[in-house]
């Protein structure tokens, strides 16, 4: 279908971008990649006064890695993080769970920040976000803040930025090397949204048991979750085929997803906890 | 509002609603028809152009972004109105029926084939999968995109 009448503009700087969206006090919508708001446009799901291009901000365009973590600007597109070669060690996790995000021709467009503003409850950034404990960076008519992803994603399609919010930069804390990590999903075709995933990490303490074990899944919930009592299962414990059998089973037993036209609520449950099992498995064989 | 940019080499300049997308734009104000809108919502990949030499789907992107690009149609890829490489290569293996998805898969395949002249099949098809085929022609179109593949060695396409 054709999109509702709206108005555009194309600001030069974040001020203004936020400026404008002040002003229409929430008849505004921002427009990064338009992979997600386009379609929704289309469906007639949504209908803006306006839409604020962030095009011309190229700062949010950038990926920086410290000791701090890695810090992705919210204009930086997928096949950014896919051919900057830096990631595979800075953030091998988010590189293998953004080899999943959607089709070729979207990855050429998509942004990191529109995807965590969307807040797709079976999208892989979000995911992440969530997984990574990242903050996730907002400049609005009051100042800057970070926003942790566990307060950020409030639902469905539902964050805690205000009208008046841009994102502004995704922060996700530093990756240690030799750190264990696995991402599985699984979708009817690859770059279709997940009917579920999982991304797991862990770190070894000096006897070679699990620490740290940071455990979260997509696809299942209204939001992306964190799954506490899995990640208790693996803490203090040896990664063996006994742990991940454990994980599987607290996995299944953490979630309650709903039936829909894609897959019941059940299957959901059991394709989970594979994901958990096959990422713990991945993890369990790398070799540091 | 005006949005100008290039297509197929030449300036343009449109005058267009904000909520134009740029396939509309291409077919509705400048009559090139080669590039097909089929799903409108960024599904079926048959609207698939190159905007700044990546391909992006031009039903999920507004005319007014597309403001200082340079876009590239399906009849753009030939100079001399004969056919390129990959779309002779297409025809050689019977790689279309209804010829609906073709200018999507030849863009695709042609921004493929630029960046990765060497992808193998399963690259090919990895790619090719945000493209529908309703004919079910995917095994020929794979093995036309595999067999132009030479053609984009040494960077001559």
């Amino acid at each position: 279908m054709k999109m509702p009448p709206f108005d555009y503009a194309c600001p030069a700087t974040l001020s203004e971008a936020v400026a404008l969206l002040a002003a229409h006090d929430g008849d505004a919508k921002v427009l990064a990649g338009g992979q997600s708001l386009v379609p929704i446009l289309a469906f007639r799901l949504a209908a803006p006064k306006l839409l604020v291009d962030l095009r011309k901000l190229t700062d949010l365009r950038t990926i920086k890695i410290t000791s701090d973590g890695v810090a992705l600007g919210a204009m930086v597109r997928w096949c950014d993080i896919e051919s900057d070669a830096r990631l595979r060690t800075a953030h091998p996790l988010l590189v293998a769970a953004v080899a999943h995000v959607a089709h070729y021709q979207i990855r050429n467009r998509g942004t990191v920040g529109g995807s965590i503003a969307h807040a797709d409850p079976a999208a892989e950034m979000p995911g992440i976000a969530m997984t990574c404990e990242a903050g996730i960076v907002a400049m609005g008519k009051a100042g800057t803040r970070t926003i942790k992803a566990a307060d950020f994603f409030q639902g469905a399609l539902t964050t805690a930025l205000k009208a008046d919010e841009i994102i502004v930069e995704i922060r996700l804390p530093a990756w240690p090397s030799g750190r264990r990590w696995g991402f599985q999903e699984f979708a009817r075709r690859r770059g279709d949204f997940a009917l579920a995933a999982a991304a797991v990490f862990y770190d070894l303490d000096a006897s070679g048991k699990a620490t740290n074990a940071h455990v979260g899944v997509i696809g299942v919930a209204d939001r992306p979750l964190r799954l506490p009592s899995v990640e208790a299962v693996l803490n203090g414990a040896a990664i063996d085929a006994a742990t991940i059998a454990k994980a599987e089973a607290a996995t299944m037993a953490a979630i309650d997803p709903d039936s829909d036209i894609h897959a019941s609520g059940a299957y959901r449950r059991a394709l989970a906890g594979t994901m958990v099992e096959r990422a713990l498995k991945m993890a369990a064989e790398q070799t540091p | 509002m005006k949005a100008r940019f290039e297509v197929n080499g030449h300036k343009v300049e449109v005058a267009v609603e904000p909520r134009l997308t740029l396939a509309d734009c291409l077919r509705h104000h400048l009559r090139l028809t080669g590039t097909h809108v089929g799903c409108e919502h960024g599904v079926c990949g048959a609207c698939t152009v190159l905007v700044d030499g990546k391909a992006v789907r031009s039903c999920l992107m507004l005319a007014v972004q597309a403001e200082g690009s340079k876009v590239v149609t399906v009849e753009g890829l030939s100079k001399d109105e004969g056919l390129t490489p990959l779309q002779a290569s297409f025809r050689k293996h019977h790689a279309l029926q209804c010829g609906f998805c073709t200018p999507g898969m030849i863009t695709t395949a042609h921004a493929l084939l630029s960046e990765e002249p060497d992808c193998d099949a399963d690259r090919v098809r990895e790619v090719l999968s945000g493209n529908l085929c309703r004919c079910t022609g995917y095994v020929s179109i794979v093995e036309a995109v595999l067999d132009a593949r030479a053609a984009y060695k040494g960077g001559t396409s």
